[in-house]
């Protein structure tokens, strides 16, 4: 028990480190490495919290695929961070009493909430000994939630060709293959049957 | 010294906080906005997990499946216009962002 809020205030403490150099960094690639150090953070929070299959999905899919294409689009673009930084002190104040008003009205809501005592579990948690977190969120995603599922991978499928219609773009001074003019070639296009008489040649 | 739901409602709360902030700092660079964002949606995810946890109810862990899903998509959608803008226009200031007129 010790060990574990051991634990957890580490990663707690960790997790609002890395989030505030987020927003503090002044360079933009600390900024993303700082964000992953708060994802790794808050994954040792969840698998804390029994979640173990989510912490591995934050680790692999957030870490592994969105953060890096983060660090990717940081380094290719060619922005004067510095310059875009401009602002910062103007914008303190106003954001430091916005933050401020909100941290304490989620504090307040935190300590004072009350769970409805009518409320029962939809889809009750299987005892951890018996079946692994893993399983049981599969055994109801692919079943009772499974319209909810396909749903997420179309929405996975329109980012994905949103993101490469976006981004692909074809310079003009570029020669490229142009497959359908290749195959939609004909015989009577390229070849051409000449009668030649002898000793005489071609004009 | 036990670890209970408030504990980790508090942690969310003040990534939630640490996320506003951000947008509110960083006004003139859309990366560290879509950055925040994405601390706001992981403060909402630990809500989540920790309410399904706490309440041993595994559908809050669904729901968190599925905002990892959308968070995913418009971080992709999100960088490709923020290439694509700056392909054009050569900026991404926030505040250079007005060819509507808006």
């Amino acid at each position: 028990m010790m060990l574990s809020a051991l634990f957890f205030y580490l990663f707690a403490i960790m997790c609002v480190g890395a989030g505030f150099m987020v927003i503090a960094a002044k360079n933009p690639v600390h900024a993303v490495l700082y964000l992953i150090l708060a994802f790794f953070n808050a994954a040792g929070l969840f698998v804390l919290l029994g979640a173990e299959f989510l912490a591995m999905i934050l680790v692999v899919v957030y870490v592994g695929a969105v953060l890096v294409l983060f660090l990717f689009v940081v380094m290719m673009l060619d922005v004067d961070f510095a310059e875009l930084r401009a602002g910062f002190l103007k914008y303190l104040p106003v954001g430091a009493v916005v933050g401020l008003l909100l941290l304490v009205e989620l504090i307040f809501v935190v300590g004072a909430w009350l769970t409805a005592p009518e409320l029962v579990s939809d889809v009750p948690t299987p005892p951890a000994a018996e079946v692994s977190n893993t399983q049981a969120l599969g055994e109801i995603l692919y079943t009772r939630y499974v319209y909810l599922f396909e749903g997420a991978g179309l929405i996975l499928l329109v980012a994905m060709i949103g993101a490469i219609v976006l981004t692909l773009h074809h310079k003009s001074d570029v020669r490229r293959q142009s497959i359908a003019a290749q195959v939609g070639r004909t015989r009577e296009m390229s070849v051409e049957v000449v009668e030649v008489e002898t000793g005489r040649g071609l004009k | 010294m036990t670890i209970g739901l408030s504990h980790y409602l508090t942690v969310a709360a003040i990534l939630f906080t640490i996320g506003i902030f951000g947008i509110f700092l960083n006004r003139k660079n859309v990366i560290v906005i879509l950055m925040s964002i994405e601390l706001m949606l992981l403060a909402v995810n630990i809500n989540f997990v920790a309410f399904s946890s706490f309440h041993g109810d595994l559908v809050g862990q669904v729901f968190t499946l599925i905002v990892l899903t959308v968070a995913a998509a418009e971080a992709a959608i999100g960088l490709a216009i923020i290439v694509v803008y700056f392909r054009n226009r050569g900026t991404i200031d926030v505040a250079e962002i007005d060819l509507l007129k808006g």
